[in-house]
């Protein structure tokens, strides 16, 4: 329904009042609440609390990030410390089948690593890429967006193209190109060293389109508001302008595309992994893990795949559903 | 006296929410006869198309109807099962919206659309139908009929699109039409040939209309009573003339001295309302009206007013009590 | 309509041309085309004549032209790897893997379609909540793991269906498909519900978000006004409105599942282009690499193409508005 039209406004001086005070509204003066009490109050939080699934992926969430990172304090061996390895323990099953040891505790793969410590530093691998190239792709996204919204015409074009260009192509696709590439032009050099730094530019590049078209379309709204027309007047450098001005405006939504993001980066390093192109086997991640034990599936060695894939299958389970309850959680159409 | 086609007693719909219940209808009451049209007039959020919704039985959840009831030519229709209430709508309670544009399918030729309709509703064939589909659309005034039934919604222009509105409102013959803001998205010229359309179709067919606008003119112009709504209630309800040239309701009084008059002497200023309409979780006790009415004294601030009679107009106002000379 | 046309495939063909420069570039720039092909030990005279005689001398713009007019007629050079023509390689895997991605996309649109819709109107039944805990699933899970989680059910466990390779095929000409034999299908199903079942869960989503969205519109709200019974509002005009722009996402989908395909042809061994090109890229081999990226690159901006067209000729407003524009 349309508004109605403007036809009650304050009240010139000469208008006679009896009412003692007309508030518009009738709750009593009380002190601003306090943001946590706000916070507290808040639709988000009660829809994030009501629903108990939600909350079971926050706690898992944090549960296997927090192992993650304090892998180097908790797990029981190292696994990248190649002089440690004794091919006499490889082949290990779990410790509570025969044949386990409980020095071991979800056995050991082909060359003698422990699977426990192998998962929560292939873990805590995986999500620092992931993290990482979320991080490059907001970066070149946000530029990106910015310029061409803010700047319009040929530079817009030409981003756009650029844009649509990648987009034909899948982001697993275009990720694998550059690794291939990477590993093609990096052959001769020590590969493994360079593989995270290659991956995180792999999987940012295929991502930053996404925030570079939502940060466009905000940006463009935006340019036309006066507040950018007068920073314009004044003489504010365009540069100070989108990124102080438009900026604070845009970040909503890519926080948004950010979380939903993770999660696939995450799947994208695991499967690039087990594709044979990712993080290789002497620093593996989930996925390289899930690649080597998929040789022995057939042999009974089961726990080579398993014990990564269910770890894997639970955080990508517990992200997605996290981005998945914010993002219905922001959307202004659903409240 | 015959019966009203439609009855409305102390309808009350509301939102129940996390924090407690939102009353957005408060104990509407009102009566519409045959061939009658009752303009129904207020602000937005007043509760005008809630009260529409209500009736029709099409209230999005989580609103719902608390109390009161719905009475269709006699006969309760707001404690019907869904399906009982379906059958009623169409064929014997009609409405129209305010936008045409998005109320039409955009995938569907229009014959198509009132065809379906007339066949919902009764057992023809799809010849009969569509014969009768091209004698409406010549009615509601679509030249060259028999071809164009066979258009899209967007082949025709925003006026055209609400007479096919019209059509397919009133393709079953209802005897009550509700109609929501129907020339409100039309463009001035365009909203008289609309609103004459409108009453020339319901006066032929006898059909009661419940007009709800928040445009006063429209209502001046179409109704032969109107009811003003405040904050969920209604402040005055009476014949046209007798509200437009005596209001009784401050409320009233103030809607009918914002409208610029082309005719009149001297320019005076136009009324100005202070504040602004409560919104759903602060309704003021007591009158609803009372911290905006410069006429308000204690007993609006305390009691609920009831709808008093004055004349042929009701408006719920403790200044037309017996004893309002009193100061309390 | 001829004008939107030619507009597109204006459109197309810049983008080809773009990627065919990208392809150009990795072919000619990434590693040297010469010490790929030949060993340690040929001198450099014969490098040097080699080089002349690849045309790997002239100028960029002519080389590059070179490259356009061989992928225009097929001719992608000599695999580093394999030292076969790159067009023969392809050819002889590219049924197997069109087979898989068609077999995918029909599980994925014939049984999202129906959970979409399912979903997008009884909104809150037990059902509806096992669907779209299925798609969770389904969207959340890698495809690789979904393949070998299938694998150790099926193939290892059970022992029913085999776990690599297409079973036994049968020849036309140069298609060999698997279609018709009972391995070649044993062999199909779980490589095709590995990777249809992404597709499907995207499907069933986006059924049901467009559903939702359309019985929240005012021409619903009108036809209720009406009187029309349940059944002609969801199936008549909700469904109807809700596949238009739904078919249109899912035809380009197919794009991406020709993509997908790489992973799932991975797991399950199967033959395809998509174990080719990770071949490729574990190799190193770049002829292959670009002939790929230019294949797949025709493929999506001709499947786009299409269902531009497809859209045009669906909805009536674009159609009829198209025609006098």
């Amino acid at each position: 329904m349309q508004d109605a039209p403007e036809q009650f406004e304050t009240p010139p001086a000469s208008l006679p009042r009896t009412a003692q005070q007309p508030p518009a509204r009738l709750t009593p003066a009380a002190a601003e609440p306090s943001r946590l009490r706000r916070f507290l109050d808040s639709d988000l939080l009660h829809s994030f609390l009501r629903s108990k699934l939600v909350v079971l992926a926050a706690i898992l969430t944090t549960l296997l990030v927090g192992a993650a990172f304090l892998a180097p304090v908790i797990a029981p061996h190292n696994p990248y410390d190649l002089k440690s390895l004794s091919l006499l323990d490889s082949n290990l099953p779990p410790m509570w089948e025969q044949g386990g040891e409980p020095g071991y505790p979800l056995g050991t793969d082909d060359q003698g690593r422990d699977i426990l410590s192998t998962i929560l530093y292939g873990t805590r691998a995986s999500i620092l890429i992931g993290l990482a190239s979320v991080l490059l792709a907001i970066a070149i996204g946000l530029s990106a967006g910015l310029c061409a919204g803010y700047a319009g015409g040929r530079i817009d074009a030409l981003i756009m193209r650029i844009a649509d260009v990648q987009l034909t192509f899948p982001a697993i696709l275009t990720a694998l190109l550059i690794d291939g590439v990477a590993i093609a032009i990096f052959k001769t050099y020590d590969l493994d060293a360079a593989k995270f730094g290659i991956l995180v530019v792999a999987i940012g590049l295929s991502f930053w389109v996404q925030y570079a078209r939502t940060v466009r379309g905000v940006t463009l709204v935006e340019r036309n508001k006066e507040y950018v027309q007068a920073a314009r007047l004044i003489g504010i450098s365009p540069f100070k302008i989108m990124f102080q001005h438009i900026l604070p405006n845009v970040l909503s939504p890519v926080l948004v595309i950010a979380t939903i993001n993770l999660a696939l980066a995450i799947i994208t390093e695991a499967t690039l992994s087990f594709l044979g192109v990712g993080l290789p086997a002497t620093e593996p991640s989930l996925g390289t893990m899930i690649q080597i034990g998929n040789r022995y599936l057939f042999s009974g060695s089961w726990w080579m795949v398993a014990f990564p894939g269910l770890t894997l299958a639970v955080l990508a389970l517990a992200v997605n559903l996290l981005g998945d309850w914010l993002r219905d959680a922001l959307n202004p159409k659903l409240r | 006296m015959s019966q009203p086609v439609l009855s409305v007693r102390d309808l009350v719909v509301g939102f129940p929410t996390r924090r407690g219940v939102l009353t957005a209808v408060d104990g509407v009451s009102f009566d519409i006869a045959a061939g009658e049209v009752l303009g129904v007039v207020g602000e937005s959020g007043a509760g005008k198309s809630l009260t529409g919704a209500a009736v029709i039985g099409l209230l999005e959840p989580p609103g719902q109807i608390l109390g009161g009831s719905v009475h269709l030519e006699g006969k309760r229709i707001d404690t019907l099962e869904p399906e009982a209430m379906r059958r009623i709508r169409g064929r014997r309670i009609g409405m129209v919206f305010q936008d045409p544009l998005t109320s039409l399918n955009p995938l569907y030729r229009i014959g198509e659309q009132i065809v379906e309709t007339i066949r919902t509703h009764a057992k023809v064939s799809s010849a009969t139908a569509s014969e009768r589909a091209i004698d409406l659309l010549e009615e509601v005034g679509i030249k060259g009929a028999r071809s164009r039934i066979h258009a899209y919604p967007h082949e025709f222009s925003g006026g055209m699109r609400q007479r096919v509105v019209l059509a397919l409102a009133l393709c079953a013959e209802p005897q009550l039409l509700i109609a929501d803001e129907p020339t409100t998205a039309l463009d001035v010229s365009i909203q008289a040939q609309i609103i004459a359309l409108l009453k020339r179709l319901c006066r032929q067919r006898r059909t009661a209309v419940m007009l709800i606008t928040h445009d006063m003119g429209v209502i001046a112009e179409t109704a032969d009573r109107v009811a003003v709504m405040y904050a969920g209630r209604i402040a005055e309800i009476g014949p046209i003339g007798d509200v437009l040239r005596q209001p009784r309701h401050p409320y009233t009084q103030g809607l009918m001295g914002a409208i610029p008059a082309v005719a009149g002497a001297t320019a005076t200023r136009l009324t100005q309302i202070p504040g602004s309409m409560p919104r759903l979780n602060a309704i003021p006790a007591g009158c609803a009206f009372n911290p905006r009415c410069p006429r308000a004294f204690d007993r609006c601030r305390r009691l609920r007013p009831e709808p008093i009679t004055a004349g042929r107009t009701e408006a719920a106002c403790w200044l037309l009590a017996h004893d309002a000379g009193v100061a309390s | 309509m001829l004008a939107f046309a030619i507009r597109r495939l204006l459109e197309a063909a810049i983008v080809m041309l773009t990627v065919a420069l990208l392809a150009f570039v990795l072919f000619r720039f990434v590693g040297d085309p010469v010490n790929q092909m030949v060993g340690q030990d040929t001198s450099l005279e014969d490098r040097m004549r080699l080089r002349e005689e690849l045309g790997l001398n002239d100028a960029v713009i002519v080389q590059f032209a070179r490259f356009v007019a061989g992928a225009a007629s097929f001719d992608f050079g000599i695999s580093y790897q394999m030292k076969q023509p790159v067009t023969a390689i392809i050819a002889e895997r590219a049924p197997a893997t069109i087979e898989l991605a068609l077999v995918a996309a029909l599980f994925a649109v014939s049984l999202g379609i129906p959970m979409g819709v399912y979903t997008g109107i009884h909104r809150d039944s037990w059902l509806s909540r096992v669907f779209l805990a299925v798609s969770l699933i389904g969207i959340s899970l890698p495809t690789f793991l979904i393949g070998i989680f299938l694998i150790y059910v099926f193939a290892v466990k059970l022992g029913v269906l085999p776990s690599f390779g297409r079973g036994e095929v049968v020849r036309f000409g140069f298609w060999r498909t698997g279609l018709l034999t009972a391995s070649g299908l044993k062999a199909l199903i779980l490589p095709a519900i590995t990777l249809g079942l992404f597709q499907m869960t995207l499907v069933t989503r986006l059924v049901r978000a467009e559903m939702l969205e359309v019985l929240r519109t005012d021409y619903i709200k009108f036809a209720r006004a009406r009187g029309l019974s349940k059944r002609a509002i969801n199936f008549g005009h909700a469904l109807k409105n809700t596949l238009v722009p739904v078919i249109t996402v899912i035809g380009l989908q197919l794009g991406a599942v020709i993509a997908f395909a790489i992973i799932t042809e991975t797991v399950f061994q199967w033959p395809g282009m998509g174990l080719m090109f990770i071949q490729a890229v574990q190799n190193a081999d770049i002829p292959v690499m670009a002939a790929y990226l230019m294949l797949v690159a025709f493929l999506f901006v001709l499947i786009n193409f299409l269902v531009d067209l497809l859209y045009v000729r669906v909805d009536p407003r674009i159609r009829i508005y198209g025609r006098g524009a």
